[in-house]
């Protein structure tokens, strides 16, 4: 392909909310599809055998693996109330800034405190 | 003009086209349609597996086979998995096509990733119908 000078792009931006969270449930929904193979290794480690669930528990208990089992819960909580924002907005509702707005924080906000409860649930 | 749902579209489209939910590229909307549609039902079912993931992540051997034996979970679990894998999959090949501009690059990928994705659902699905099964 010929190499044409671009117009400015993404980069020329202040990051506001909008944008931030847009990119945001693209890399949650593409970090949860590597925590959907994880959850079929488990599954697929509990069929086979006692030494290979073993063998999975212990790397999930391992500080990566907890590290790992958090921001997976992170991630589907993030991607899930942000997926009920678009699936609103899909709907035509919810379009008018102040919404926008107060709709995102609702979702970065919610989605921390949720994960710190599951973590709690998980771990303790 | 036509009418829908009491809201008045231009004309744009064959009474045809428009029930076959075709637009201009003659494919896609489907795609997008289910990425919509898993997503709705990804919602109960991920809240689900949220409070039940450590079933699976953190529990005993015993506990775990215990778990996935009983029959809702196990139903439950299998229909998180279909929603899942394929909204993954579909999700997956929209972040291909937007971002792999290789004539060659593009399709191999997108046919990797759809096995890759159509194989481990498999075998999820597999695995849980094995525990209560076999
Ligand atoms: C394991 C669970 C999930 C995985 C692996 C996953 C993965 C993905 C991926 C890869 C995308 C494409 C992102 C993009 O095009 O930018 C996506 C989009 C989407 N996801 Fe999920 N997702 C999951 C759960 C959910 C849940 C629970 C919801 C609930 C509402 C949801 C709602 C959506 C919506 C509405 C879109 C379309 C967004 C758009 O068009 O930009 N997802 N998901």
């Amino acid at each position: 392909m010929k190499q044409r000078p671009l117009s400015p792009h993404l980069q020329v931006y202040r990051p506001q909310i909008t944008s931030v969270l847009s990119i945001l449930h693209r890399i949650t929904g593409a970090g949860l599809t590597g925590g959907l193979l994880l959850l079929g290794w488990g599954i697929w480690s509990l069929s086979h055998s006692a030494e290979a669930y073993q063998c999975f528990t212990e790397c999930m208990a391992h500080p990566l693996g907890k590290l790992v089992t958090i921001g997976f819960i992170w991630a589907l909580c993030y991607h899930l109330l942000n997926g009920i924002r678009h699936l609103f907005w899909d709907a035509g509702l919810g379009f008018k800034m102040a919404a926008v707005n107060a709709s995102g924080w609702v979702t970065v906000i919610a989605s921390f405190v949720l994960t710190a409860v599951f973590a709690c649930l998980y771990f303790y | 003009m036509t009418e829908s749902c009491g809201k008045t579209h231009k004309k744009i489209e064959t009474p045809l086209a428009r029930a076959k939910g075709l637009g201009s590229a003659k494919s896609g909307y489907k795609h997008w349609w289910m990425q919509r549609v898993t997503a709705l039902a990804l919602i109960p079912l991920s809240v689900w597996l949220l409070f039940h993931l450590p079933n699976i992540f953190t529990a005993s051997y015993a506990e775990a086979q215990l778990w996935m034996s009983d029959p809702w979970n196990a139903v439950t679990l299998l229909l998180f998995l279909w929603a899942a894998f394929y909204h993954a999959l579909l999700g997956l090949e929209v972040i291909i096509e937007d971002y792999v501009h290789c004539h060659v690059g593009k399709p191999v990928m997108l046919i990797f990733t759809r096995f890759l994705f159509l194989g481990a659902g498999v075998m999820a699905v597999y695995a849980v119908l094995k525990i209560n099964f076999a």
